[in-house]
């Protein structure tokens, strides 16, 4: 059964199974490829997306659950022409390493950012906590998330 | 066309490139016996000196033959070049370039030298350099091994002066003015009347240039680029999701596979049965693999469902079936038939040893790399031509195995290397690119790309092995008097180069790696490394004998301090006598602000010199509630010549990270054969939340240029440790400390 949603501003319909992890709907049926695997279990946050401006793990999201959603993954965040101010805070302070996570990282900061504006330490540690870093970026991704809060005051 | 331009033109590499007359030049200082990969594919109008740079109608591409694994190599490679050529930073554009072993690696074999670092004799040194002839006669273009900076930091300066040189003498030329009144500018020759002629415009002349004398290489003060912090040149990339790793490459008609192995490592496959798998809509293909099987599907979601429906019989593990037996085999390994080393025996330490001497043992588990992307490659068979697409530590490995796989020629092979999600020393594996092969040839015509879910990740490593450590030592007025060191652990070396063909003689420097070398100067100091016999399969993870040693080697350095009755840090200054060493423990100390204490808090510090760099740590507990919390970390390290600071200090940061996890949670156990972890859940990286702030201030003492994607890692461990004693009292001798202590 075809399921329609609308996917970075486009209306798409894919036929792939209802249950299939919407990631791999994104990765392998429409080749939005900038939304990671890295467990399927949801222990790790590299395949975060926004759905309806909530983050959720992709791994766990049935394709057919978003009939009808708006989804916006990396790709419809920002793009290299047009950043948005989250990437443009992870540019700046050259947050990336293998780069690997950092989709998923950018896509939980800015539903952070979304819905707390001015977050404390706290907030940012239990916003973030959910997407493993291999790399060990932590400490740059602290200083991104507080730069992307006054990027966006600022715009 | 030739096959550089080829590999320039993909647009998946870095968007389309227009070439016209593409121009490949550099610099060889002697006769390679390797060729120079980028002259068999050049076209009519093109041509070639070396095989660093490539300058095409757009501008210069520059040929970093590293694999970039998030360590930020291809920045800081493509910096030495651009440096000496006076390119644009801004427009600069770096490829990993074709596999071949004219890219050899000079320098990955200097660490195994029986040579301190800090020997700078002219033996240990003419040794250091004799190393580039076995290297060169291996041939392995191989990125790993902190080496990476070392091997390129004279080459890539070279192969950029050579260029300009050239393409100096052709605007002298064509505009009939002497080369001296020319001078270079953003990627273009300058005349003394401000004409600006491109460097595209003088590629094709340049490259026809014999150059007849060595070009000079910029002095440091006239360093524009090498010494500063670079926006790194896949950042834009890597925050955009537009970067390609293997796992995201895409090709028409493409197929996705999973694959399924034995997880009794090395155990064969008796039978299977893929009947559910084959009936499963979306479904196309089983391909028996050596160990397992591979499923091919429209879909890698598709694939992995199926593959869980296959029921296997598999053969026994070619090794001990649990954890503990393996544990027993390294305590039984303290025999003089398993002496593998003694590389540091100074005095007489039987006789200095009292009766009553300290002893102490410490025990480290097996560890996974658990890189974030989990392993992928992808491969395509058409038309009698092979190609591979693999984010790869040693794609030189793939041009030897896949001819010896297909039947193809070696010319038939073509080896694009690709950004890696993670590395960490598992991508130098050949596992995940032979399988990716066999299901090419089961589809011959098709694309295909192998992906494996985190568990078969997880479960088919090439791990950091269990190791143990016995220490004997006595103190007497604060410093330490006889001290005798002694490590079992199987060979890495062996493990890891048999499976590619490959036996090195002599002992495995990696099993006493981190200890025998140290810069301490003690009266009576012996370092014995026992080789246990060989276990489950091994691999070189980050920052590898180090990893272990430094956890042995500075806890007991801690304990030893604490029993003479003095500061840590002064203990330590006190018995080491090469100065950067000493430099970083004081530097690490300010810092820190070591000495001054927060209530409910306290401090731990740590020091290893590995890959020639010192790095001392100091970290900082507390105590809540939940448990054990980082509230402060610091690091010191000295890499000589600093050429990218930020980059330097993330790699700094990232490999203390790394080393981190593993001290605090990290821990590898076999069951009936198989590794018993399988997903983040059970095997779980240090988060944000855990993670302190850390501090690091990078130092340029040492005379020579160092790599940095390892020193960080093996003191994070014995600084945690040592820190959670000087908190709690509780000595911990065994990783992870996660089985001892609770962490918040
Ligand atoms: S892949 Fe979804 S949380 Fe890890
Ligand atoms: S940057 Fe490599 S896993 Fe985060």
């Amino acid at each position: 059964m075809p399921t329609t949603f609308i996917i970075n501003g486009r209306t798409e319909t894919v036929d792939l199974p209802p249950d299939m992890p919407l990631l791999w709907a994104l990765r392998d049926g429409l080749n939005l490829t900038g939304t990671k695997f890295g467990c399927g279990v949801a222990a790790c946050g590299a395949c975060t997306v926004h759905v309806n401006g909530q983050a959720v793990r992709s791994c766990q999201t049935a394709l057919g659950d978003v009939a009808g959603a708006t989804v916006t993954t990396i790709e419809g965040l920002g793009n290299p022409a047009a950043l948005h101010a989250v990437q443009a805070a992870w540019l700046a302070a050259q947050v990336a390493q293998c780069g690997y996570c950092q989709s998923g990282q950018i896509m939980q900061a800015a539903a952070l950012l979304a819905e707390t504006p001015n977050p404390t330490d706290a907030q940012i540690d239990e916003a973030m906590s959910g997407n493993l870093c291999r790399c060990g970026t932590y400490p740059r991704i602290r200083a991104a998330v507080q730069d992307a809060a006054n990027r966006l005051k600022e715009a | 066309m030739g096959r550089v331009m080829k590999i320039a033109r993909r647009g998946f590499l870095f968007g389309s490139v227009a070439l016209i007359g593409g121009v490949a030049f550099g610099w060889y200082r002697y006769a390679t016996p390797h060729g120079n990969p980028l002259e068999s594919g050049l076209g009519a109008g093109e041509a070639t000196l070396n095989p660093y740079v490539l300058i095409d109608a757009n501008g210069v591409t520059v040929i970093a033959p590293r694999a970039e694994m998030g360590q930020g190599i291809h920045t800081t490679l493509a910096a030495l070049v651009a440096e000496e050529m006076d390119l644009d930073w801004s427009t600069i554009r770096v490829i990993h370039g074709p596999a071949s072993k004219a890219y050899y690696n000079a320098a990955i074999l200097g660490e195994g030298v029986p040579f301190a670092p800090t020997d700078d004799s002219r033996l240990a040194n003419t040794v250091r350099g004799a190393m580039d002839i076995p290297a060169k006669f291996l041939g392995l273009q191989i990125t790993g091994g902190s080496s990476s900076i070392p091997d390129a930091y004279e080459k890539m300066r070279l192969a950029g002066a050579a260029a300009r040189m050239a393409l100096v003498e052709a605007a002298a030329a064509r505009l009939n003015i002497p080369a001296a009144q020319l001078s270079t500018e953003n990627g273009a020759v300058i005349a003394p009347d401000g004409t600006r002629i491109p460097y595209p415009d003088l590629a094709v002349d340049a490259a026809r240039i014999d150059l007849r004398s060595e070009p000079a290489l910029k002095p440091r003060e006239s360093w524009r680029l090498l010494g500063r912090t670079l926006p790194r040149t896949d950042m834009l990339a890597k925050v955009t999701g537009t970067e390609t790793f293997a796992i995201d490459l895409r090709l028409p008609g493409m197929r996705f596979a999973t694959v399924r192995t034995n997880p009794r490592l090395g155990g064969a496959m008796l039978s299977y049965d893929a009947g559910v798998a084959e009936s499963m809509p979306g479904v196309e293909r089983i391909v028996p693999l050596e160990n397992g099987v591979a499923v091919v599907a429209t879909n890698t979601w598709i694939a992995m469902q199926a593959a869980a429906t296959i029921t296997f019989d598999w053969g026994a593990a070619p090794y001990p079936a649990t954890s503990a037996e393996m544990a027993d085999i390294l305590r039984a390994s303290f025999t003089p038939d398993h002496l593998d080393s003694t590389n540091r025996d100074d005095g007489d330490v039987d006789a200095a040893l009292p009766p009553d001497a300290f002893t102490a043992e410490y025990t480290v588990p097996h560890l996974a790399h658990a890189t974030m992307e989990p392993m992928s490659t992808a491969a395509l068979l058409k038309d009698g031509h092979l190609t591979i697409w693999s984010g790869h530590q040693l794609p030189t490995q793939i041009l030897k195995e896949a001819p010896e796989m297909t039947g193809l020629p070696p010319e038939a092979i073509t080896v694009e290397t690709l950004p890696m999600g993670g590395g960490f020393g598992r991508r130098a594996e050949m596992d995940i690119v032979r399988q990716a092969i066999i299901v090419a040839q089961a589809i011959e015509g098709t694309p295909v790309l192998v992906s494996w879910s985190r568990e078969e990740d997880m479960t088919h490593d090439f791990y950091r092995p269990a190791a143990i450590a016995r220490v004997r030592a006595s103190v007497a007025d604060g410093r330490i008097t006889a001290f005798d060191f002694a490590t079992a652990c199987p060979s890495v070396v062996s493990s890891q180069m048999g499976r590619i063909g490959i036996s090195l003689p002599g002992p495995d420097g990696t099993i006493v790696q981190g200890a025998w070398e140290q810069p301490y100067r003690l009266p009576n100091h012996r370092v014995t490394g026992y080789r246990a016999p060989p276990m489950a399969p091994l691999g070189s993870w980050r920052s590898v004998g180090a990893s272990q040693n430094a956890f042995f080697h500075e806890t007991a350095m801690d304990e030893l301090a604490h029993l003479a009755g003095v500061d840590p840090i002064e203990f330590r200054l006190s018995q080491i006598d090469h100065a950067p060493s000493r430099t970083v423990l004081e530097t690490v100390a300010e810092l820190s602000g070591w000495g001054s204490t927060t209530p409910g808090r306290a401090k731990g510090v740590a020091f290893c010199l590995s890959f020639g760099v010192p790095t001392a740590q100091v970290i900082e507990v507390e105590d809540t509630p939940n448990g054990l919390r980082m509230t402060g970390a610091w690091i010191a390290a000295d890499v000589g010549t600093a050429l990218d600071p930020g980059n330097i200090e993330a790699q700094l940061q990232g490999a203390m990270i790394y080393g981190l996890s593993a001290a605090i949670r990290g821990e590898i156990t076999f069951a009936d054969g198989m590794v018993e972890q399988t997903n983040f859940w059970d095997y779980e990286p240090m988060r944000l939340s855990q993670c302190p702030p850390i501090r690091v201030q990078v130092l340029q003492n040492q005379t020579h240029i160092r790599g940095i994607g390892e020193p960080g890692t093996p003191p994070a461990a014995p600084a945690l440790g040592n820190a959670i004693f000087a908190l709690t009292g509780q000595r911990l001798r065994d990783l992870p400390f996660v089985r001892a202590v609770t962490f918040a």
